[in-house]
């Protein structure tokens, strides 16, 4: 699934994969600004990939490669801080 | 996942985490560089630079079920996260022919929607099962 990585000296990066987010300034909202709707219940959680550290490796996931399984996907603010 | 570089989610792991969980972290920890995944799921601090504490439950379709978002001083039930995800499975397996009610977990009653349980939850469903 996750393949692991070649890390030289320059951080690896990530990001939303897929459907570019639209231009076209959604009506009610402010244009330019690069905020957006929270995502809903019952819609399709936005695609990405990550570098990630997984027992003493470097690896690049991707979020659609679990599809078929249940994913539990946390964000916390910040390394040394509880969950 | 964390704003922080998978260099220092290594660090963390060897030095703190592997001393609470034997072995270190099994599953992935995710890095954000610039927030830019936490932006996507509607849960980065843009004032503060870090993501809040989104949590998100996606099925096998890649629809999301659930989620909870907190800031940053107060931790998660993981019980509670686990909990749900035994609930959406049960929803799943029998293909939404059953659900779980307030207070469900593995074991509890599930009750079976239809025309004939309108006006009758009350018969089968008692309010002290939504505690523990």
């Amino acid at each position: 699934m996750a393949e692991e990585m070649e890390v030289g000296c320059a951080r690896p990066t990530g990001g939303p994969v897929g459907e570019e987010p639209s231009e076209e300034p959604v009506p009610g909202t402010q244009s330019g600004k690069e905020s957006k709707p929270m995502i809903q219940v019952g819609k399709k959680a936005p695609d990405f990939v990550a570098p990630a550290y997984q027992k003493g490796k470097f690896i690049s996931v991707k979020l659609s490669e679990y599809l078929g399984k249940w994913v539990l996907l946390c964000f916390y603010p910040g390394d040394f801080t509880f969950v | 996942m964390s704003i922080d570089s998978i260099y220092v989610h290594k660090m963390w792991d060897d030095n703190e985490l592997s001393k609470m969980v034997n072995g270190g972290v099994p599953f992935p920890m995710l890095s954000d560089a610039g927030g830019r995944v936490g932006k996507a799921f509607g849960i980065f601090d843009e004032d503060a630079g870090v993501e809040t504490r989104g949590r998100f439950i996606i099925d096998p379709e890649g629809v999301v079920q659930g989620y909870e978002v907190l800031t940053p001083p107060v931790g998660r039930n993981i019980s509670e996260s686990l909990r749900q995800v035994q609930a959406f499975q049960v929803v799943r397996d029998t293909k939404g022919k059953e659900a779980t009610p307030s207070g469900w977990k593995p074991g509890k009653l599930t009750l079976k929607p239809g025309p004939d349980l309108v006006g009758k939850v009350w018969e089968v469903w008692k309010t002290d099962m939504a505690f523990d």
